[in-house]
């Protein structure tokens, strides 16, 4: 079954990025959930004032500097895996690094990909 | 946990065993007992608390179950009535204790092992799903449905709660092992969180007493309380000052409780003039000697590897592989110890935090250093704790760049 792992920082979380000790946890955990096959995909994502937002209200495009929701917690990267259950998935959500620095995971169950 | 918990906590299970017993339906008595819990709230203080606090409640919840069966209006009104009061003594002081083979129940073979830990500390203890959900690390609505799964079961299969005798030892050992996977849901949370999200030690402890009480002559029983009093004794010299992860081999003793470790030898003691040795007496015995060389000093590392070689032939579970694997590396070498962390399974060892743990230790001292470092990530990417992980990071940052050592001399093998 696969999970979307969807990380959520705080502004301090994606500030302090930049911290050797965060950057090595952060390259060890890949490193695991993928050396464990259970990786599928995925990237971290650059601050979220760098997002561009679409959509199209009544037929007309609308293009918008910043995230479309305003949180205090930003999307800050993703995990697409692929494990036996739902208590696998949580068991690598609670090793994500992120979560010892305030952040949040979301596990969120992906749908069946068509045939 | 203060006295009023403790008493809730131990008349909660004693009613519920009684109660669910008689009716092998649990999920129908525990919302009895709620039922007669909360009429005792309401009632007892306008009208005083009853001399017998338990036989009220046990008679009220009684009175529930027959009101519930009377409402589903089954034909087995009559039956539920006459289950209940079967050697009725509540009114009198005294009524048995039937925990044991509640206990028993939770263990069963047609339960899902996965389900007999939260299943025992619910019916047990009475704790609440979510509670249970957060420290075993399960959503919260999975570990509802299957507590009512297992239920349903046990009512619907009509799972029995006597034990034959030729089963007795085997589901003893269901039971403890439960018990013990309560306890490991809190070992691993270094830093002691707040009450709500923390493991379940204290529980664990509590069952474990209970179960030696109830099966006194069952030496594995005073194994397990004994293992688990060991290692609560040195929960807290665990974490410095600073909340850094301390491993067993550099911690402070005079930090250890010098009360937990008495009881703990007094009924491991116990347990061994019993005369029959099992897996957790032997996990005990471990952890003793791992205690005795830190305070002497002199660490006897040829008794220990004996005690891993008769725990990993009678238990080869993955944990005791991998702490088999180093105590092997202490007497024999490093390249020993690695030898058997390779023979283990890489599908079972892929996602097992101490295994890389172990690899990366033993990799680094016979000078394989880029192996190490990869190994050490694999182990800080599984690591939940952060001071664990902190700990590992500074390990593996203190390798350096250097490259491989050639040879395997480094470390006097």
């Amino acid at each position: 079954m696969r999970y979307a792992l969807l990380v959520y920082e705080t502004e301090a979380c994606v500030k302090g990025r930049d911290d050797p000790e965060y950057q090595a946890a952060y390259t060890a955990y890949i490193k695991a959930i993928y050396g464990s096959g259970v990786a599928v995909g995925g990237s971290g994502l650059q601050d979220a004032a760098t997002t561009t937002t679409f959509r199209l209200v009544g037929g007309e495009r609308h293009i918008q500097d910043g995230p479309f929701a305003d949180t205090k917690e930003q999307l800050a990267g993703f995990f697409l895996i692929d494990v036996p259950n739902l208590d696998k998935a949580l068991e690598w959500a609670a090793r994500c690094p992120s979560t010892a620095r305030g952040g949040i995971v979301e596990v969120r169950p992906a749908l069946e990909q068509p045939q | 946990m203060d006295p009023a918990e403790l008493a809730a906590r131990a008349s909660y299970g004693r009613l519920l065993s009684i109660l669910a017993v008689r009716t092998h339906d649990l999920a129908g008595a525990e919302d009895a007992l709620a039922e007669a819990f909360l009429a005792a709230v309401t009632q007892w203080p306008s009208e005083g608390v009853p001399r017998n606090p338990e036989a009220w409640l046990l008679t009220a919840a009684r009175r529930k179950l027959v009101d519930a069966a009377r409402r589903r209006r089954t034909q087995d009104e009559k039956h539920v009535l006459l289950q209940v009061n079967v050697g009725d003594a509540a009114d009198g002081d005294f009524f048995g204790d039937e925990r044991l083979r509640l206990l028993f129940v939770c263990a069963h073979p047609a339960i899902d092992a996965a389900v007999r830990t939260p299943l025992m500390l619910q019916t047990v203890l009475g704790l609440d799903a979510a509670r249970i959900a957060t420290a075993l690390r399960v959503a919260p609505k999975t570990m509802g449905q299957r507590l009512w799964r297992a239920k349903t079961k046990i009512r619907d299969a009509r799972i029995s709660f006597d034990v034959p005798a030729e089963e007795l030892s085997a589901r003893s050992f269901a039971v403890l092992e439960a018990i013990y996977a309560a306890y490991g849901s809190g070992w691993e949370d270094v830093s002691g969180r707040a009450a709500a999200s923390r493991g379940l030690t204290e529980e664990a402890i509590w069952l474990a007493r209970l179960t030696v009480r109830l099966l006194p002559e069952e030496p594995e029983a005073r194994g397990l309380l004994a293992l688990m009093l060991y290692a609560e004794a040195r929960a807290e010299a665990r974490r410095g000052e600073d909340g850094a992860y301390i491993p067993l081999t550099e911690q402070d003793p005079s930090r250890w409780d010098p009360h937990r470790i008495a009881e703990a030898e007094a009924i491991l003691t116990e347990a061994a003039r019993m005369g029959r040795v099992g897996p957790l007496q032997l996990e005990a015995a471990i952890q003793s000697a791992h205690l005795d060389a830190r305070r002497s000093g002199a660490r006897d590392d040829r008794a220990l590897s004996l005690l891993y070689e008769a725990l990993v032939q009678m238990a080869p579970t993955l944990g005791v592989r991998v702490a088999h694997a180093v105590a092997v590396s202490k007497t024999e070498g490093p390249a020993r110890g690695l030898e058997r962390l390779d023979a283990i399974e890489p599908s079972r060892s892929d996602d097992y935090q101490p295994y890389w743990s172990a690899r990366a230790h033993l990799l680094e001292r016979i000078g394989r250093l880029d192996d190490a470092r990869d190994a050490y990530d694999r182990a800080i990417g599984l690591t939940e704790e952060d001071g664990v992980r902190r700990w590992l990071l500074a390990r593996k940052r203190a390798l350096g760049a250097t490259a491989d050592v050639s040879g395997a001399n480094r470390d006097g093998m």
